[in-house]
């Protein structure tokens, strides 16, 4: 089976690669992301070229305007601007990357169960499914955040380190972000489920589980593979807001979001400070919307097909 | 169809019963409860006179029979006391619901009034330089941090060109005049149209692309139809069935766009007020606010099937039932 796939996907494999190259924006904005996260994991040795510490304070350097020593000047605690944005990116991105990958799995598993199973179960998980995206997510987000997790029984160690907010943040967004997955697998299953080849796996006496995870699985790979690179840029935002709030990854860990906590009020002093976080998640986003559409192309040529169709 | 509708009201109200339930058990996963802030406020209080108080206030009761309590209260219209703005809860939501409707219909009418020309624009020129620009301004629209966008409209128009204020209410600075009182609705209204424009324009490019390709569409070409008539006499109706059902589910999307937009300029609208009873440890006006802002995005669910059924003759209820 491992074989056969993989001899099939081989000859598409370049020309999907082909179509994605044609998308000009869309490599523009996988370039463009290939740097970002290099320079984000690269920030330690930065740090040391610059010669500075991210977190060193120097109440006497407020404000410091861009220089040899600061690249893009000092914060309101007069910490180097440029390596805790690059800090901050790390935290954004590997929120914005597990988040989403985590809620593609649960709406993964979810969609292939239901859509499998149909009946009264799928109706029930389609039902829950709807409900969960009828919610006004912020406002719930917002709740989740401000949830006591020593009420829900962690221990007072977990709670003390660090990155609490960082797995706080990854938990909440998963739990409400799977439902796009999950209906777009459930639906794919649904009609995947009737083909032949799902018959004669049966009739080879193939299990449930396998005929979900190894026949009907694979086959939903190129869907779910363009919604997740979509929802990216969407959890990144999420992530950004609830920091951005107070909410989210907490001070001192850096992140996008939380740069700009108190840029409104220094808005006046110091402009900039309020400028780079944002330009950094807006380039973000719009770069995995860009690769996501471009996936889309590359891996939907029907779509493709219809819209060189339209051009005549 | 009316059964349809009654069916789908019972629907909603079992998913805001189910949300009453859960709100009420996660606001009290929230760190204290109001006995720990009134004995804040007084450093001589026992840890027996707190725990007489939890008596007094059922507090110690288990959660459960507290939650029943508080909807048998909420069932005979008393949704209890906002500690925040020490009023009852209703009178603290209505004027911040008003302010927020006002917020929403405006910026969604403008971003609709932008988005659906826009779109069609670009969708009877797919792939021309206009079409590309209009699909580039409508991604970045929806890669813009919403609270950046705010914090960068401040920037220029408040800091910069001091042309507006940076946010607050017309009452708050004491201006009575219809401009000035309108000077404080610009900047939120332009920062929430400019967030949901995008996403419209997609929809509706998407749509009428979609529509074109029909061949009820080459049979009007084919009798002569100028193409203005083809695609505002024949191709928009059906091409807006989807768009009219996206707006009216991204309502829960366009509150949470408010509850930011309304932070950022200060605005005293609902999800400012959702956001300052959490954070406020107002647990009475936090549910009510929550389960408010639910029903809104319910009804918008509702009003997305009856549109959807209404705009196309060849769906009927029962199927939608089904």
């Amino acid at each position: 089976m491992s074989e056969t796939v993989a001899m099939a996907a081989e000859a598409p494999g370049r020309a999907v690669l082909g179509r994605f190259l044609r998308h000009r924006l869309a490599v523009m904005s996988a370039a463009v992301l290939g740097v970002l996260i290099t320079l984000a994991l690269l920030a330690p040795v930065i740090e040391q070229l610059l010669g500075i510490d991210a977190e060193a304070v120097d109440l006497f350097a407020r404000y410091a305007a861009p220089s040899s020593a600061h690249p893009l000047g000092t914060d309101e605690l007069g910490r180097d601007v440029l390596v805790r944005l690059l800090y901050g990116g790390q935290v954004s991105l590997f929120v914005g990357l597990t988040a989403t990958i985590a809620a593609a799995i649960i709406g993964t598993t979810i969609g292939l169960f239901s859509g499998y199973a149909g009946g009264r179960f799928d109706a029930f998980v389609m039902r829950v499914t709807d409900g969960v995206i009828a919610l006004p997510v912020l406002p719930l987000l917002i709740v989740l955040a401000a949830v006591d997790l020593g009420k829900l029984g962690f221990s007072e160690s977990f709670l003390g380190s660090e990155n609490v907010s960082l797995y706080r943040i990854v938990a909440i967004v998963a739990l409400v972000g799977w439902t796009t997955v999950a209906r777009l697998v459930r639906a794919s299953t649904l009609s995947i489920k009737t083909r032949p080849f799902i018959l004669a796996a049966r009739a080879q006496g193939a299990g449930a589980g396998r005929i979900m995870f190894r026949h009907i699985l694979p086959n939903l790979a190129s869907p779910i593979i363009v919604a997740t690179t979509l929802s990216v840029g969407n959890v990144i935002l999420l992530e950004s807001v609830l920091s951005f709030l107070g909410l989210g990854i907490q001070p001192p860990l850096p992140s996008w979001g939380n740069l700009l906590t108190g840029a409104q009020e220094t808005i006046w002093e110091a402009p900039g400070l309020a400028f780079y976080p944002g330009v950094l998640i807006f380039v973000t986003v719009i770069a995995f919307n860009f690769v996501g559409d471009g996936l889309q192309d590359a891996l939907d040529p029907r779509a493709r097909d219809r819209r060189a169709a339209d051009q005549h | 169809m009316s059964a349809f509708l009654v069916r789908r009201i019972m629907h909603s109200l079992i998913v805001l019963f189910v949300m009453s339930v859960v709100i009420y058990g996660l606001i009290g996963l929230m760190p204290g409860d109001p006995v720990d802030l009134m004995i804040s406020a007084d450093p001589d209080v026992t840890a027996a006179d707190a725990a007489r108080l939890r008596a007094i206030y059922g507090l110690d009761q288990p959660l459960w029979s507290r939650y029943l309590n508080w909807l048998s209260a909420a069932a005979a219209g008393d949704f209890g006391y906002s500690r925040l703005y020490a009023q009852p809860v209703w009178q603290a939501i209505l004027p911040a619901l008003s302010n927020t409707l006002v917020l929403l219909v405006t910026s969604l009418l403008l971003a609709l009034v932008i988005a659906l020309p826009a779109g069609i624009f670009a969708a009877t020129r797919p792939y021309s330089l206009a079409d590309y620009g209009i699909n580039l301004a409508a991604f970045a629209g929806i890669s813009m941090p919403p609270f950046w966008l705010g914090i960068l409209l401040i920037l220029v128009f408040s800091v910069i060109l001091g042309w507006l204020p940076a946010g607050g209410t017309a009452e708050a600075a004491g201006a009575t005049g219809t401009w000035e009182r309108l000077q404080f609705l610009i900047l939120p209204v332009a920062a929430l149209t400019i967030a949901g424009v995008g996403g419209h324009t997609r929809y509706m490019r998407a749509s009428m692309i979609e529509t074109l390709r029909q061949e009820y569409i080459r049979t009007a070409r084919a009798k002569g139809l100028s193409e203005s008539r083809v695609v505002l006499g024949h191709a928009l109706r059906n091409a807006m069935i989807p768009v009219v059902t996206v707006i009216a589910l991204d309502l829960g999307i366009l509150f949470s766009g408010a509850l930011i937009t309304e932070t950022v300029f200060a605005y005293p609208g609902m999800g400012k007020l959702i956001f300052d009873a959490i954070m406020g440890n107002d647990y009475n006006l936090a549910l009510v606010g929550l389960l408010m802002a639910t029903a809104l995005t319910l009804i918008g669910n509702l009003l997305a099937d009856v549109a959807y059924a209404a705009l196309d003759p060849r769906i009927s209820y029962e199927e939608l039932d089904a």
